[in-house]
């Protein structure tokens, strides 16, 4: 199954959209959406509006690919699940979010190599069209880095 | 004798900020941590550990953010942490803001998600946290957040 999620605090309509049209015009039926707080409801996809956070995993673990706001959470759990993730960043300037930090972030999470971006509709609509070619890109351990851990340790454990 | 084991309150809101939190575990190893985070089913996560519900708040509702701030007010007065850590957002800043109140030493890492800019709330809780950390080396700096490393 091909797994799209816009995050649960604010909408992302625009994404959600496009991959309901894409799903109806290439006939896929193997698509689900977390739609979240979106007002707009897909008319070929099966979605839910909140998942519990278990079934959330659940969807990402067995996912063939994942399409996802550039939110954190989804990116950390495709990666540690080494599922082939395409990001689209929540714009500020169509008011999907506060600020444009999301596309400051997808831009530097694939230049680290950890997810395929599609910064515009047109780019979203060509990667669909090639989903099927995406590659996970890496696989992530369970935890953060030996060097944070190490300086949390210290930290915590000094005076 | 036995050793006092440190009180760690792990305080974040939902999504990415509790995902990184988890990433941090194995940094409290040997303490008792009280997770806070604002949905039940995140519990599942930390299973065997405290886990504790928190309002969720933004800076768009004031009302949420009093809401938010109180609960946790409470939880701090009756947990009494030694030390309180958060990757934010709002409920992690509160956290922070009133671990010091209460004497604790208290760590701030801001999200990975903050590449260009710290967040509003790491901006704030870094006035007051004992360890500011940014996950981003270029925003690193001397009197603002120091950059150890990254949840990945």
């Amino acid at each position: 199954m091909i797994f799209v999620t816009t995050g649960t605090a604010l909408p992302f309509d625009r994404m959600v959209k496009i991959v309901d049209a894409w799903a109806h015009q290439r006939g896929r039926n193997d698509v689900f959406a977390q739609i979240g707080m979106g007002a707009w409801e897909p008319k070929h996809l099966p979605f839910a509006n909140l998942l519990q956070p278990s079934e959330f995993v659940e969807r990402i673990r067995t996912a063939t690919v994942v399409i996802s706001h550039a939110g954190i959470g989804t990116i950390l759990s495709a990666l540690h699940y080494e599922k082939p993730i395409l990001i689209i960043p929540k714009l500020a300037s169509l008011g999907e979010h506060r600020n444009e930090h999301q596309t400051a972030t997808a831009q530097r999470m694939m230049e680290l190599g950890n997810v395929n971006v599609a910064f515009d509709d047109d780019e979203l609509r060509h990667r669909l069209d090639h989903l099927d070619e995406l590659q996970s890109i890496g696989r992530i351990g369970p935890f953060a880095s030996e060097t944070l851990l190490d300086g949390l340790r210290s930290f915590i454990h000094g005076s | 004798m036995a050793i006092q084991r440190k009180k760690i309150l792990a305080i974040a809101s939902g999504g990415g900020h509790w995902v990184q939190l988890l990433r941090l575990r194995p940094a409290f190893d040997g303490c008792d941590v009280v997770y806070a985070t604002v949905r039940r089913g995140y519990e599942l996560d930390v299973q065997g550990s405290e886990f504790r519900l928190i309002r969720d708040a933004n800076q768009w509702s004031k009302l949420a953010l009093i809401r938010s701030a109180f609960g946790i007010f409470l939880l701090i007065m009756t947990e009494r942490p030694d030390l309180v850590i958060s990757t934010g957002a709002a409920p992690g800043c509160f956290g922070v803001l009133f671990g010091k109140w209460f004497g604790a030493r208290v760590i701030w890492l801001d999200s990975i998600a903050n590449a260009e800019e710290l967040s509003l709330s790491g901006k704030l809780a870094g006035k007051f946290a004992d360890l500011w950390l940014t996950q981003w080396q270029p925003l690193a700096q001397s009197g603002g957040p120091k950059w150890i490393g990254s949840v990945l």
